[in-house]
């Protein structure tokens, strides 16, 4: 079908077609950018941690200040505290184990270091945040092990302040990093300029940082019982029992010594999936947000193009009479409308392209954003195309049912 | 005069009757257009009630006089982005300058987290965490904090590291039971404070006077700072260090003599002149850090009042940013939606105009009654618009954390601004349809009939 007779109709409708040109590429530039932030959100809170998270709950706690916590007495008795606490811990009905832990994914506290090749951090090196523990923290945790051993319970140390551990289990990306020939196990890395030995390889382990980084997966378990004013634990429930496990846990840890205290949102007793929940609010809250305004937006966008071709199709009543009196079919009139809109639709997407990486560029000095991928732009310009098409289609049907005969009518 | 009023009176009648007789003539569109405008102003004012939530100056009214100042402590390499100094000072130059003592009220102010035991009667043998700052007495005065009972304890208590306390009522409501408990005993991190002040509720967002944080809960606690740092009761647990250099961690003791920054400073200037000579005097103490052979380049200091403090530190979250552009996106596509359909609508009648045109009616007659018909479906906007802000803004904790979230709030401005929107903004959505509508010509379409 020649498009000719379509673009001079559309001449005398400009102001009305611009229109329409304006709210595609509005529409498109802002639910592309919509869809990027929901699709990068929904990609954040979906990966994995590597850990099993069900049935996993964390226990924060701060022992209330004393002078002097950095002594050798206080250590100990921070220390002894914290071992009477694991042992009740691990005495429950409705717990399977329990371990030292200062810190898990998603949770937000942590401290980070820089492993490398030589001590002088001269050659390669990787940054990696530490998780601090005892020797049940990576079955606790149920990361898996895929080379080496676990901490000997011999092995661990305990303490304040003491970096450097001899030993070391590190996540896979940071052995492949180090060592992309794949011997890191055994090998000596330092640790912030402080030699450790790799004696195990878990598979995965996110860190607990929550903001985007280009080292999410880094991680190293260090064997060290931290005896400092904050306590942390780890906790695995019985399959199925992680209320009640959490019940238990609070009422035994009381009952044991009334003297803690776990000030929320980040100190206290949670189940991993709470952690989660927490921890990937802003998440879900941005990407349902835009998810309703994209929801609006091309419901109003949709309404809109069928108002005005309907206000078309009703102007040109006459006209499409005479087309159908001269020997154009039904299907000649319902083309003729689908394609006036697919090329209107199309010239918002072209403008709408343009805005929406304007957007994105304005978005990106805003806030944490990365450039727009071509694929986020793209699968909205055909969400528009394919909207723009179905809401021509019933107005477009409407003409297409005219009946010559009008033709003969003045209206 | 009389006569004409009365006849424009009854004009406006008239176009009302017919603006009704043709909107009940297309319900469908109609309907539309309302929804559209409703959802529109509803996302934009929800949006924008978080947003102003977030960007309301925490102290209006002294705001301007209240200033921060920035040293360059670390010097070149290890300034922030711009050549910006640190935002914190250290303990040594923070004491310089309370020393000095050169604004009309100072404080060095720090974050404290502790814990007190609650009241014997409750049962419980648990301590409660608390929050709080240590400050020096001027902070109350300077910040105009409100008191319940009691007030600031004295610059003569700072002085003699007086183990007082000002606390807020809901902490005096928790360990005693509320009541005026001025002068009893509280026990703080395990140490002994006699209580000076309560306050009344005072919970400014963000902290502007230290971490510039958003909180949903109120600080419990403030303890004189040279008492809290000397007697060394209670740490501080989160310091920024140089790269590379060794982080103190826990140990107080390291943390005073190193050059971590950690400490918030706040002096009150009552004019420009003032603000001037602190700005000298941040200056002339640079220089002479420089000659003592402690700073080893040109002072590169910064004093900013609160407001200009807020923005250079971006304290608004980005996402509240965000949200505020893409709904007030979604209003624009809503309006565009409007004329798109306002222009279908009015020209459809086309016929009806050219006759009305044809009998009489001046161009700026059609054009006003169209325009009448705009209005009414912006008022229709504007209360369903309404409608949707209030359930928006109750909603908003379904999507945003609960400290900012907590700043969104309705009131009769929010919901006046959004009727506003809504009829101000479908009026300028119906004068180029009602334009177009009031250029048909009559003839022509005479002729058509």
């Amino acid at each position: 079908m020649d498009i000719h007779p379509i673009l001079a109709a559309l001449k005398k409708h400009k102001s009305a077609a611009l229109l329409i040109v304006l709210q595609i590429a509005l529409t498109l530039a802002i639910v592309a950018n919509a869809f990027f932030i929901i699709g990068h959100s929904i990609g954040r809170m979906s990966r994995p941690t590597g850990l099993e998270e069900d049935g996993l709950i964390r226990v924060v706690q701060q022992w209330p200040a004393t002078p002097g916590m950095d002594d050798a007495a206080a250590i100990e008795k921070f220390d002894a505290m914290q071992r009477a606490d694991l042992e009740t811990l691990r005495s429950l009905p409705d717990v399977e184990d329990a371990a030292a832990s200062t810190s898990n994914p998603i949770l937000s506290g942590y401290e980070a270091g820089d492993i490398s090749l030589d001590s002088g951090r001269k050659g390669k090196f990787v940054r990696a945040a530490y998780y601090y523990g005892d020797e049940r923290m990576r079955p606790v945790f149920g990361l898996h092990l895929i080379a080496g051993r676990d901490f000997y319970a011999s092995e661990i140390r305990h303490g304040h302040g003491l970096p450097g551990s001899p030993v070391v289990i590190v996540s896979k990306p940071v052995a492949d990093r180090l060592f992309p020939d794949g011997h890191a196990l055994g090998q000596t890395v330092y640790q912030d300029g402080k030699p450790a030995r790799i004696v195990g390889i878990v598979e995965r382990l996110q860190t607990p940082k929550r903001a985007d980084s280009d080292w999410a997966f880094n991680s190293v378990l260090e064997p060290l019982r931290v005896d400092d004013a904050w306590a942390g634990y780890v906790v695995r429930a019985r399959p199925g029992r992680t209320a009640e496990a959490m019940r238990e846990i609070h009422d035994a840890l009381f009952a044991l010594n009334p003297m803690r205290l776990m000030p929320e949102p980040y100190a206290g007793i949670h189940s991993f999936t709470e952690i989660r929940a927490s921890g990937y609010f802003p998440d879900r809250g941005m990407a349902l947000l835009m998810g309703a305004i994209c929801i609006i937006l091309l419901g109003v966008t949709a309404a809109g193009i069928v108002g005005l071709t309907s206000f078309w199709v009703l102007q040109r009543y006459r006209q499409i009479g005479v087309r159908r009196a001269l020997g154009a079919r039904k299907v000649d009139i319902l083309r003729y409308f689908q394609i006036e809109n697919f090329l209107i639709v199309a010239g918002g997407v072209i403008v709408g392209t343009a805005l929406a990486l304007g957007l994105n560029a304005w978005l990106m000095a805003q806030y944490e954003m990365t450039p727009l991928p071509v694929i986020y732009v793209a699968s909205g310009a055909l969400a528009l195309l394919v909207l723009g098409q179905a809401a021509a289609l019933v107005p477009a049907l409407r003409a297409s049912r005219v009946p010559p005969v009008v033709a003969t009518r003045s209206t | 005069m009389g006569i004409e009023q009365g006849a424009s009176k009854r004009m406006f009648g008239y176009y009302l009757e017919l603006a009704m007789r043709s909107m009940k003539r297309s319900p469908g569109l109609t309907a539309l257009m309302i929804l559209a405008i409703g959802f529109g102003v509803a996302a934009s004012m929800t949006m924008y009630s978080v947003f102003r939530g977030l960007s309301a100056d925490p102290i209006p009214w002294k705001s301007s006089r209240l200033f921060v100042p920035q040293i360059d402590i670390w010097g070149p390499g290890f300034r922030e982005p711009g050549g910006e100094p640190q935002s914190g000072l250290d303990y040594i130059d923070a004491m310089a300058l309370m020393r000095r003592h050169r604004a009309i009220r100072q404080s060095a102010i720090y974050s404290l987290s502790s814990s007190t035991m609650p009241d014997r009667a409750t049962g419980s043998a648990s301590p409660i965490p608390v929050r709080g700052y240590a400050v020096y007495s001027g902070f109350f005065p300077m910040l105009d904090v409100p008191f319940r009972y009691g007030g600031s304890w004295s610059e003569e208590e700072d002085a003699r590291r007086a183990p007082v306390a000002v606390i807020s009522d809901h902490l005096n409501r928790q360990v005693f039971g509320g009541g005026d408990n001025v002068g009893k005993t509280i026990e703080v991190g395990g140490r002994a404070y006699r209580i000076a002040g309560i306050l009344a509720y005072w919970n400014p967002q963000p902290d502007f006077f230290a971490d510039l944080q958003y909180r949903v809960d109120a600080p419990d606690v403030f303890l004189p700072f040279q008492y809290v740092v000397e007697t060394r009761a209670i740490g501080n647990a989160g310091a920024n260090c140089k790269r590379d250099a060794d982080d103190p961690g826990t140990d107080f003791e390291a943390l005073l003599h190193s050059d971590c920054t950690w400490i918030s400073f706040m002096v009150e200037l009552d004019d420009a002149a003032a603000a001037r000579a602190y700005r000298e005097y941040l200056d002339a103490y640079a220089v002479e850090q420089q000659k003592v052979g402690r700073f080893n380049w040109a002072p590169n200091n910064r004093l900013r009042d609160v407001p200009a403090l807020l923005d250079h530190e971006h304290v608004i979250p980005g996402t509240a940013r965000v949200s505020l552009l893409v709904a007030q996106g979604l209003l624009l596509v809503c309006l565009v939606n409007t004329v798109g359909l306002l222009l279908a609508k009015f020209l459809r009648r086309s016929g009806e105009i050219a006759v009305r045109r044809a009998l009489g009616a001046s161009r700026a007659a059609v054009c006003a009654q169209c325009l009448i018909e705009a209005g009414l479906i912006g008022l229709g906007g504007g209360i369903l618009g309404l409608l949707l802000t209030i359930a928006g803004v109750h909603a908003v904790g379904l999507v945003m954390p609960a400290q900012l979230a907590a700043l969104a709030g309705i009131d009769p401005g929010l919901l006046s601004s959004a009727l506003l929107l809504a009829m101000v903004a479908t009026l300028l959505a119906g004068a180029y349809p009602a334009h177009r509508a009031s250029r048909v010509p009559p003839a022509l379409k005479l002729k058509g009939q």
